[in-house]
Formats: structure tokens, C-alpha cells, sequence
């Protein structure tokens, strides 16, 4: 799977020197395209309730967390059910230190995100010897160990009670509306996505991709296998901190029930959904994944109206959905949301005449 | 002239197969030798021997005096090994340029940080590299098809392509397993024309396996013949044609 850019609409574009062919937005349209995306996320606080801009702040932290995981598994061809864990791991490094140590949550966000590397980095070492099956099992361990260990250092992690985290400040601001917290998601999403799309069009995003598609070719190509293998745990995991981190401070509060093999799951359905192997999919996944409960609620409200027991039965059907949903993805559509919204694209390109 | 290549008494069991047994062979620098023999007679398992995907049972390889023989496969390409397959072993997802930049991978410093801030240095290298491999599609004369997926591309291409990426790597030794098995005539004269320029004007030194005699007898310095993992004859390639051990290995299988 090439790592397609998203932002480009390939007719009649043509280049003239290198540096323009390698340019991300190559095209005026597709820069225009992403300015006008740009101001309606810039402006989105000032003609949404509140409530849409707290369920942006999810979206946003959603998909941080699964263009990680999407660096690991879909184009590092990698597995892992402990990410879940991993964002726990981000989570509890940063509320430490800003709850307990009191230190800058400007500090405390980048050692989240480092510390989630370097456990990351560690449980990925097995990916020398494990494939497949067999590496899930590794990781799934990962997420047992890492829950145990949050439960059971209650002198650190204040066990199953959980902690309570302040509220970042920036200058004298503090950042405890879901507006302001707003601006600083959006900052670290537009950052993760940049971040990746530029992995995926230089060296060490090639080599990942290689890992994934014939290892044996990317070594003698002189790639070392288990560096990239292992690096690619490590900035998956980072990506998982930093989204843990953010996600316990913006609501203000961390237990280890938010960070299960459940999470894992959700996040693993995410890119699966919403394409395997590319960045505009773990964004697709994030959204629908984040989304989805929401409109389940809403429908569940509409129609059980007064009806307590309805309402309960739909909600409690949720879990179908999304199991229902993984299979239906798996089955008739492996590459997502993704390649679907490429499809209807092609097909509007050529419109009317699409025979 | 010291040999830039030694393969010293190779022997490689798979259970109870014996792919290699007792194979010697030197290779001096610049020469293009062709490795012949009958299916099965452990031509890849010689190549995948020198390139790292199989350790030997037993004896040593030595490039450009430095035992290689533990090394692993990345290993040794950062000393100058580069190789192709005899199945096409391209990123079939990836586009050609993809590819072969994939294959300057050993000559660009960039880590990942500075790949995902893709500023100043990563930039530029991405740049300086993308030049070099601009000058490999150019030789290679592939410049139509340099933003299409390798899958798309027909077989002839893709092995165009292999060799590609081989070079981009800048080996001082390459291996070509079977470089132009499924090809039409017209492709074979001009992979044939590619490896030659490759050696004459690069100074690369070639190992290469293949089956069509024309082309060994057009192409190769040194030939060396392999049946059932032994190596029966060496030499140039009318020495070889002549030896009735070679035409008997040759005969006895058809
Ligand atoms: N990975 C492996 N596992 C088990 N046996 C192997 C392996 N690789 C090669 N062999 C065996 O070693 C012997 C030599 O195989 P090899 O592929 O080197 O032959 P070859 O000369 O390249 O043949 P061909 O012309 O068909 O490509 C064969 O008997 C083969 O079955
Ligand atoms: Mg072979």
C-alpha cells in the first residue's frame, strides 16, 4: 500500500524541478483545499456548542493515537494489543509528574510521550523472533504487565482510585474548558499528521513499509530488520503516550479502567475501519470510531424515547455494532474507510462518464 | 591481483540435502562471472550464501580481505552487496522511485526525527538522493513509468526495476539471480546491454546466474558450473562449452 497523499488531486499536474515532485501540496487547488479545512477547525469553537467542541477534543486525541498504531501495524506490518496500555503508560508518566511533582505540563506532555517509547521500545524487542499470532500474544502480555503494574503501585499510581490531574496553563491561561483545551489538540493533531506524512516520504518510513512488504528484500537492501521493527514500537508507543497524556488532562481525571485491553481494541478497529497503511485512514477510523457511539446514543434516545428499556437494549447492542462492523470491514472492504472515499472520489472525478 | 571475492569450501545442508559441498570459487574485482547448472543444482544457495540469507554448514567467504561469513544480510550490503532475485522481490505496493530510493537507503544519514520535521537536512538529502536515483532511471531508461506502482508493471519492467534498485545501491559486488528468466529477446539484449555497461563503466563486479548459454557465452569473463552442489568446471566460457563434464550435467537432465 503506497502511502497515498490526501491532499492532492492528480490531473494535469506537472513538475518541473525535484523538489516541487516531492512537495506534499504540489497542486494550488489541494492548497487551497487544505487552507479552507484549516480555518473551518481554526474557527469551529465559535459556531459549535460546546458539547461538539468536547466531542472534537476526542476526535482529535483519537486520532493521534491511531495514526500511531497505524505507523506499527498497517505500514510496519507489525502487531499490537497493548496500545491501549501504552497510552496508559503516557498518561500516568505525565500526571505524575504534573499532579504529583508538580512540574510543567509542557514538560510533563514530551515525557509522557518518551516514556511510552521506551516501554513500547522494549515490549517490541520480541518482534525479532515473533511473528504474526504469535507477536500478539507478546504484546497482549505487554498489556496485562503494564495494567498490573498501574493497579498494584498505588504509591505511584494511587491504584484503582486513580488520580486527579490539573489543568494545563499557558502564560496565565489556564486550559480547562473544553475550548481552550480545543486549540491545543488541534496544534498536536495537525502535528502528528505532518509528522507521519513526512515519515512516509522520507528514509525511515521506506523502511518501514519495507519491513512490512518482504523483509528479506529490505535487508539486503541494507535495512536492519529489527532496528526499524523495534523504532516503529517506539514511535507508535509514542504516539500512544502523548494521546494518553493529553486525553488524562483534558478530563482531568486517570484511572486504570481507561486504559484497558478494551482501549487496544478501539484503537485496532479504528485503523482496520478506517484503512490499514495510511494516515488519512487511522483519521477516517478515529472519527467513525469516536462518532459512532454518539449517533448509537442519540438514535437510542430518538426512538426509545421514554422507554428506559429500549434505550438500555440499543445501548448495550454498541459493542455488536462495532465487533459486527470489524468483520464486515475485514471482509469486504481490508483497506477502509480509506480506499472507500477514494473510490467515490475516482468515480466523481470521471462523472458522467464514468464507463 | 588479489581476488575482491573468496568463496572458500562452501558447504550448505538443508536436513538431509546437500545444496553446496565443498564449493571454491574466486572472483577478481571487475570480472563478470556466470554461475550455470542444472535446477537444483545450488546456484541461489550459493548467492544467498554470499548476500547473508543462508549461513553456511561449513567454509568461509571473504570480501575484499574482511571474513563475511557471520555477517547479516544489512551487513553486508553496507559493504557493497547488492543483489536481485530470481522471483521478483520489488515493494509491489511502492512506485518505482519509491524503490529506488529505497535502494540509497545505506548512503542517507537521516533518522527519523528529522525525517518527520523534514527540515533543512533531511530535505536536502532527500533531494541529493532523489538526483542520484533520477540518473539510475535514466541508464535504465525507465523514466515513463517512475510514479507507477511495481505491481502494475509488466514482468520484463520489474526485473528492470530490480536491477535498478540493486544499483542505486552502488555495490561493488552484484548478484543477478536469473536477471533475465521469462524475458523475450528484445529484453534480453538490452538487460544484457545494462550489464555490461554496469561493468564496464561503474567497475562493478558481477555474479550472475543464467540459464540461456547465448547470453553467458556473450556476456561473462569466468564461467563456473555447479551440479548437485558440486562445482565440476571453470573457466572462460569456450573452456567451459568444451568440457564433456558440463555437456554431460547438461545432457543428463534433458
Ligand atoms: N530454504 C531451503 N530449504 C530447503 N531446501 C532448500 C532451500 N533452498 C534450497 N534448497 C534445496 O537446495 C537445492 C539447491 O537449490 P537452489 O535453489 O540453490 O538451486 P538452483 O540451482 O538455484 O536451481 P534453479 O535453477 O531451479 O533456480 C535444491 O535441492 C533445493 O531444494
Ligand atoms: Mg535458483
Amino acid at each position: 500500500m503506497r502511502s497515498r497523499n490526501p491532499f492532492v488531486m492528480d490531473c494535469g499536474v506537472f513538475t518541473t524541478n525535484y523538489r516541487e515532485d516531492m512537495a506534499i501540496l504540489h497542486h494550488p487547488a489541494a492548497k487551497l483545499k487544505v487552507l479552507t479545512i484549516a480555518a473551518v477547525f481554526l474557527f469551529l469553537p465559535f459556531f459549535v456548542s460546546p458539547y461538539y467542541v468536547s466531542v472534537a477534543n476526542l476526535i482529535g486525541i483519537a486520532i493521534i493515537g491511531a495514526i500511531g498504531l497505524n505507523i506499527l501495524v498497517g505500514f510496519t506490518g507489525q502487531i499490537s494489543i497493548g496500545h491501549g496500555a501504552f497510552m496508559g503508560v503516557g498518561a500516568y508518566t505525565a500526571g505524575i509528574l504534573t499532579a504529583t511533582l508538580g512540574w510543567s505540563f509542557w514538560i510533563a506532555l514530551p515525557a509522557g510521550g518518551l516514556m511510552a517509547a521506551v516501554i513500547g521500545g522494549l515490549f517490541g524487542i520480541p518482534s525479532l523472533r515473533l511473528k504474526g499470532l504469535y507477536l500478539a500474544i507478546a504484546t497482549l502480555a505487554a498489556q496485562v504487565i503494564i495494567e498490573f503494574g498501574i493497579v498494584h503501585w498505588p504509591a505511584l499510581t494511587r491504584g484503582p482510585a486513580g488520580m486527579v490531574l490539573p489543568a494545563p496553563t499557558i502564560g496565565g491561561l489556564v486550559l480547562n474548558t473544553d475550548t481552550s483545551f480545543y486549540y491545543l489538540i488541534l496544534t498536536m493533531t495537525v502535528a502528528a499528521i505532518v509528522f507521519a506524512l513526512n515519515i512516509f516520504r522520507t528514509r525511515a518510513g521506506r523502511a518501514f513499509m519495507a519491513v512490512r512488504d518482504r523483509d528479506l528484500a529490505a535487508s539486503v537492501m541494507g535495512i536492519n530488520i529489527f532496528k526499524y521493527k523495534v523504532t516503529a514500537f517506539a514511535l507508535s508507543a509514542f504516539y500512544a503516550g502523548l494521546a494518553g497524556a493529553l486525553w488524562g488532562h483534558n478530563l482531568g481525571m486517570i484511572s486504570p479502567e481507561h486504559f484497558t485491553i478494551k482501549v487496544s481494541i478501539l484503537y485496532l478497529a479504528m485503523i482496520i475501519i478506517g484503512g490499514l497503511g495510511s494516515v488519512m485512514g487511522a483519521i477516517y477510523g478515529a472519527c467513525f470510531m469516536t462518532l459512532l457511539p454518539i449517533v448509537l446514543r442519540e438514535l437510542a434516545d430518538f426512538f426509545g424515547g421514554g422507554f428506559a428499556g429500549l434505550t438500555h437494549a440499543m445501548l448495550a447492542m454498541q459493542e455488536a455494532v462495532f465487533g459486527l462492523l470489524i468483520i464486515l470491514f475485514l471482509v469486504f472492504e481490508p483497506e477502509g474507510l480509506a480506499k472507500m472515499w477514494r473510490n467515490i472520489k475516482d468515480y466523481f472525478k470521471l462523472w458522467p462518464f464514468s464507463y | 591481483m588479489a581476488p575482491q571475492l573468496v568463496i572458500d569450501t562452501l558447504t550448505l545442508h538443508f536436513g538431509g540435502v546437500t545444496a553446496l559441498s565443498g564449493v571454491y570459487q574466486e572472483v577478481n574485482p571487475g570480472d563478470i562471472l556466470a554461475v550455470i547448472g542444472p535446477n537444483g543444482a545450488g546456484k541461489t544457495s550459493l548467492l544467498n550464501c554470499i548476500s547473508g540469507l543462508y549461513r553456511p554448514s561449513a567454509g568461509r567467504i571473504v570480501f575484499e580481505d574482511r571474513e563475511i561469513t557471520n555477517l547479516p544480510p544489512h551487513r553486508r550490503a553496507q559493504l557493497g552487496i547488492g543483489r536481485t532475485f530470481q522471483n521478483i522481490e520489488l515493494f509491489k505496493h511502492m512506485t518505482v522511485l519509491e524503490n529506488l530510493m529505497l535502494g540509497r537507503h545505506i548512503h542517507m544519514s537521516q533518522g527519523l526525527v528529522s525525517g518527520g520535521f523534514y527540515w533543512g537536512r533531511a530535505r536536502r538529502e532527500e533531494e541529493v538522493h532523489r538526483r542520484r536515483v533520477e540518473e539510475i532511471i535514466d541508464f535504465l531508461e525507465i523514466e515513463s513509468i517512475r510514479h507507477k506502482a511495481v505491481g502494475t508493471l509488466a514482468y520484463g519492467l520489474q526485473k528492470r526495476v530490480e536491477l535498478g534498485r540493486a544499483l542505486a545501491l552502488e555495490p561493488r559486488l552484484l548478484l543477478l539471480d536469473e536477471p533475465m528468466a521469462g524475458m523475450n529477446l528484445e529484453e534480453k539484449e538490452d538487460m544484457a546491454r545494462f550489464i555490461l555497461d554496469v561493468a564496464e563503466e561503474w567497475g562493478t563486479t558481477l555474479i550472475l546466474i543464467e540459464h540461456d548459454m547465448g547470453v553467458v557465452m556473450d556476456i561473462s569473463d569466468q564461467v563456473a558450473v555447479l551440479d548437485f552442489g558440486r562445482k565440476i568446471a571453470e573457466g572462460t566460457p569456450e573452456e567451459v562449452q568444451k568440457n564433456p563434464l558440463v555437456v554431460k550435467a547438461y545432457l543428463g537432465k534433458q
